[in-house]
């Protein structure tokens, strides 16, 4: 009778269990979930979510600033990477993170694929106009991660190439590794057909180190990697000038929501836009990427290397 | 590999604890939806090809794709752990339903016969021999359940649902070995962990196996 | 939601194309059947020997170990080895290829394993006793009183393939599964929803035709109700999980 009671207790508590699920907002792709986080990273009211999109150095800088935060008594927490930034923008336009790391020509190119301004300050003016109203862009940071189109320098040697003109001639030759969001972007396939006419053979959607692996080992003949890869130097890749503008000046810059972007947090996050170089940026990319140091580990030295905490 | 689980102890841990609810959670649900739909599935062989046939059509939809899809039933987000809690709950189902109803229809007609005679309501019966005498039957499919459950969530990690599928998927954008092995390591610890506690949990609520065994 | 997805379905220029949804069918169909095939060589002899031989039961076993490993890491892991070792698609393809076909194989095992070791002791000792030799009765009468089993094992498997062939698409493989990684990556939900209803759809015809494959080919005096109720005592043996 005893075992009766507790199938029958068991069953109950699952049903009642079941019942519960369900309800949340409307659009699925919204990363405003009740339950989305794990209930440690939310737990604290106020706390500012520091979000990251999903390539290793969006991860650093989020963990830069949480760190730095932190450090100066402002609660802060990151989690798991978001995505690409159609994706990010709009979870923090929903409000389940409130600050994110971002690059100002490619945050402009969101807004307005069309942008012609190429001068920093002359891009900040623009996207300034283009925000949200719940949003702010705090200052730029010297550090910059342009987009680029890269070959192995075997390849630009065979191919004597310069420009991404040149390698435009061996369009039907050509495999193009890069992030997915790639095919449909201003700067991506999109830009690189318009301005150069480069139109690859194929497309080979990969993230992260994957990318460069794939141009390495000469599965793709050109890649989207970021400027302060550190595959450029150890694999000896050649950046292809872009004399067309596809991709433009990416200046590191936090966007973040106007409610939670109080004078002392500014000031905080300011010190360490300060403090960012393309070099240190490079240096801590390497550590992560290719001595896969931990990230929060790397966040929380440069804190301490720059007198931020 | 040692050194980064070394270095990422509390985090592995807390993932798989976030991971062992995605794939437990729903082996209870399941199991608890399955016996009322096993023992109807015994009432009536048209019953049974209805709610046998249909939950094995259930599951030939593939895992991301539920997961997937999930949002435009339940109104959830794409990244809410619900739908990961719904899709496994619909394969554990799709599981056992077969299970429960194979498992109480090797009872005995000796046994039921007897219970009757005794006097046992139909309800009561169920609960007091049916059911028991099933158990190892049903311990068995949710073990399968159980492993499967704690394979698939892995997947998950491609939408950025938290728990153990992030070293696989960050491993790999990394190149980063360690953390691949990591991920692959502790879902299979997970899942024995599972294997382990529904067989014990069954030895435990099976007695008269024990006195048969020994 | 579910118009957009209806409309995104039947418009005609999602169709076309090198990354069209017929293309992407036919890659996802490609890299499957190529998978199942390969698979069903290897196991069905092996399980059928251990079926018939009534040793090395443990390779069953081990191939059901193989079913806990997450299959998203075995195809990152095999991934990673190959991409330095072999060039063009091919370092995607195969990776591919041999986790679809490490995950097809525990049901064709089982299948063919118990289907074989389930015949009736009765009608293999009439063969014997009618003087055929190990080989004709393994090929005359058992494998074809298995046959219930082997499909049932066939179907799991290609339900797990099909399934497990989508997440390729994280390694940069074509398939219906770029659908979902693409959508997500681009924020569009239509996408996405679409190629999952895509995914489902091809799943379930693929089955609904090797069910009619199996009507066809399997001796009527085997669809008895005794078979039947041995075919549902072993589902549980070859059950996919749809684990992609």
């Amino acid at each position: 009778m005893k075992r009766t009671m507790s199938v029958a207790a068991l069953t109950l508590t699952a049903t009642l269990a079941l019942a519960a699920c369900g309800g949340g907002s409307s659009n699925p792709l919204s990363k405003n979930s009740s339950t989305g986080k794990a209930p440690a990273g939310t737990a604290a009211a106020g706390a500012i979510r520091v979000g990251a999109a999903n390539f290793p150095e969006s991860q650093l800088i989020a963990a830069i600033y949480a760190a730095a935060l932190n450090a100066k008594g402002v609660k802060a927490t990151t989690g798991d990477p978001i995505g690409a930034r159609e994706v990010y923008l709009k979870a923090l336009q929903q409000g389940s993170i409130d600050l994110v790391p971002e690059y100002a020509y490619s945050l402009l190119t969101y807004y307005q694929p069309s942008a012609t301004q190429t001068a920093p300050a002359a891009v900040r003016a623009a996207v300034i106009k283009k925000l949200p109203a719940t949003e702010m862009l705090l200052n730029a940071a010297a550090a910059e991660d342009s987009n680029t189109v890269t070959v192995t320098k075997q390849t630009a040697d065979k191919w004597d190439l310069k420009t991404i003109a040149d390698l435009a001639k061996h369009s039907s030759q050509v495999t193009f590794a890069a992030p997915p969001e790639f095919q449909g972007r201003e700067q991506g396939l999109k830009g690189l057909k318009e301005k150069y006419n480069l139109v690859p053979k194929s497309f080979r959607a990969l993230q992260g180190t994957a990318i460069a692996q794939a141009l390495k080992n000469n599965q793709a003949q050109a890649a989207n990697i970021f400027s302060t890869d550190p595959s450029i130097k150890t694999d000896g890749f050649v950046v292809l000038q872009d004399p067309k503008h596809v991709f433009g000046t990416d200046n590191v810059v936090p966007l973040i929501t106007k409610a939670k972007a109080t004078k002392q947090v500014q000031t905080i996050l300011d010190a360490v836009q300060a403090k960012l170089t393309t070099d240190n940026l490079a240096e801590m990319d390497k550590e992560v990427q290719v001595d896969h140091k931990d990230i929060a580990t790397v966040a929380k030295q440069f804190i301490s290397d720059n007198g931020l905490g | 590999m040692l050194s980064f689980i070394h270095g990422h102890w509390s985090d592995i841990l807390s993932r798989a604890i976030d991971h062992a609810w995605l794939a437990g959670l729903p082996l209870l649900l399941g199991l608890a939806i399955s016996l009322p739909l096993g023992w109807l599935a015994r009432r009536a062989s048209w019953l049974r090809v209805i709610l046998v046939g249909g939950s094995s059509l259930l599951y030939t939809i593939p895992s991301l794709a539920l997961f997937v899809l999930m949002p435009i039933v339940v109104k959830t987000t794409i990244t809410d752990p619900v739908n990961v809690i719904i899709a496994m709950t619909i394969y554990t189902v799709a599981l056992l339903v077969r299970t429960v109803a194979d498992a109480l229809g090797a009872v005995s007609d000796e046994t039921r016969q007897a219970a009757i005679a005794m006097g046992y309501t139909p309800i009561r019966r169920f609960f007091g021999v049916e059911l028991p005498l099933a158990v190892p039957v049903i311990s068995a499919g949710l073990r399968v359940a159980a492993v499967s459950n704690v394979a698939i969530v892995s997947v998950a990690a491609l939408l950025g649902i938290r728990q153990l599928g992030f070293y696989l998927t960050d491993g790999y954008q990394l190149n980063y070995w360690a953390e691949v092995w990591t991920g692959i390591v502790a879902c299979l610890v997970l899942a024995l962990i599972f294997d382990v506690l529904i067989q014990a949990i069954t030895r435990v609520i099976t007695p008269w196996q024990r006195a048969v065994a020994s | 939601m579910i118009a957009q997805v209806w409309r995104w379905l039947v418009d005609g220029a999602h169709w076309q194309g090198g990354t069209g949804i017929a293309q992407r069918l036919l890659e996802h169909l490609e890299y499957s059947g190529m998978s199942v095939l390969i698979a069903a060589i290897i196991a069905l002899p092996i399980g059928a020997f251990i079926g018939h031989a009534g040793r090395a039961k443990w390779i069953i076993a081990v191939a059901n170990a193989f079913r806990a490993i997450p299959s998203l890491g075995l195809l990152f892991v095999v991934a990673m080895w190959f991409v330095s070792r072999l060039q063009g698609d091919a370092a995607y393809l195969v990776p591919t290829i041999i986790v679809l076909v490490i995950l097809a194989m525990p049901p064709l095992l089982a299948g063919a394993y118990s289907g074989v070791s389930e015949v009736d002791p009765a009608a293999r000792d009439a063969a014997y006793g009618m003087g055929m030799t190990h080989r004709q009765v393994l090929t005359r009468v058992e494998l074809p009183c298995a046959l219930p089993l082997i499909f049932s094992g066939l179907r799991s498997a290609a339900l797990q393939v099909i399934a497990t062939a989508t997440i390729a698409a994280s390694i940069s493989v074509g398939g219906l599964g770029r659908y979902l990684i693409d959508g997500l990556a681009n924020s569009d939900y239509t996408e996405m929803a679409g190629g999952a209803v895509l995914v489902a759809a091809l799943a379930l015809v693929v089955d609904g035709v090797l069910a009619a494959l199996q009507r066809l080919v399997v001796p009527g005096g085997l669809r008895t109700a005794r078979s039947a109720r041995r075919r549902r005592r072993a589902s549980a043996v070859t059950q996919a999980s749809p684990t992609g």
